[in-house]
């Protein structure tokens, strides 16, 4: 069975790091990849430039907060594209603001989950990610 | 949203499964509330508060099945995420379908997620407590305060 591939969309190095080892104690084998920026994340799904080998994710973990271009336009893009839209997209932020939480379920959000601060909680939260949308889910067929 | 004041749908027709999600949640009971309607038809009106659903609280979470009578779960989808004032409530689409033309037409009509029944009843009930868990003790819900 081949990895599920999943995009992390996020600028913070220690939110990285923290989601890295979150789910590298995953049960389900999974690749991950990195994209620091808006910019990057919407390159690396249409695979343009530096990225023209990147696998379609299965998945994507997305902050919303991003420099060049913000999470909530990547959001948008993403769902208003017919070849991407399928793929779902976990918006994974420190906002706790309504209006954020109302907004990207508007734009088609599959869910939004706030990161806590606190280090065992935020590990909590990645593996609860992880085991919902890795062993319960059904993803969309290729 | 605090566990305690969430409501949940649950749009399922047969009996025996209505049973078994409602049996199962009741053990961590995560949430206020939950509706139970057996169509397509009252789906529609639980959400659209019409004739003796007036007084309906609004969920936070939808659990759909997708074969239904009277009105197919399909259509049920597509006319929530295409409502202004409904689509931001999250659908979980529950189903014994495993087809792949099911799977992606739900993402593209925008299921939150789609989730296949296990036939087997320990891997059903553990399915069903990860749902509850992970979409009320992890999810941030929409407040569903919005349409007043």
């Amino acid at each position: 069975m081949r990895p599920v591939e999943i995009l992390l969309v996020e600028d913070n190095p220690g939110d990285v790091r923290l989601t890295i080892e979150g789910l590298q104690e995953a049960r389900v084998y999974n690749n991950l990849h990195v994209a620091q920026d808006g910019i990057e994340a919407l390159g690396f799904l249409h695979r343009e430039g530096l990225h023209s080998e990147a696998p379609r994710p299965d998945l994507i973990l997305l902050d919303l907060n991003l420099p060049r271009k913000d999470g909530r336009e990547v959001l948008a893009e993403i769902k208003a594209d017919v070849g991407l839209r399928r793929i779902p997209v976990i918006v994974l932020t420190t906002s706790q603001d309504e209006e954020d939480i109302l907004k990207t379920y508007d734009l088609h959000a599959n869910c939004y989950v706030t990161k806590p601060l606190d280090f065992e909680q935020f590990m909590h939260v990645v593996q609860s990610v992880e085991d919902f949308w890795l062993s319960v889910v059904t993803f969309p067929p290729e | 949203m605090n566990p305690d004041t969430a409501n949940m749908l649950l749009v399922e027709d047969n009996p025996g499964d209505v049973r078994l999600i409602v049996e199962t949640l009741e053990e961590n009971k995560l949430y206020n509330t939950l509706n139970v309607v057996s169509n397509g038809v009252e789906a529609l009106a639980y959400l659209r508060r019409e004739d003796r659903f007036a007084d309906a609280t609004r969920p936070d979470l939808i659990l759909l099945d997708l074969n239904l009578p009277r009105k197919d779960g399909r259509e049920v989808l597509a006319e929530i995420k295409r409502d202004e004032s409904l689509r931001q409530i999250p659908v979980v689409v529950l189903t014994t379908s495993s087809q792949p033309q099911d799977i992606l037409a739900c993402y593209d009509q925008h299921a939150n997620c789609y989730i296949t029944k296990p036939l087997d009843f320990d891997q059903f009930v553990r399915v069903m407590h990860s749902i509850e868990s992970f979409w009320f003790t992890i999810v941030k819900l929409p407040d569903g305060q919005q349409d007043g």
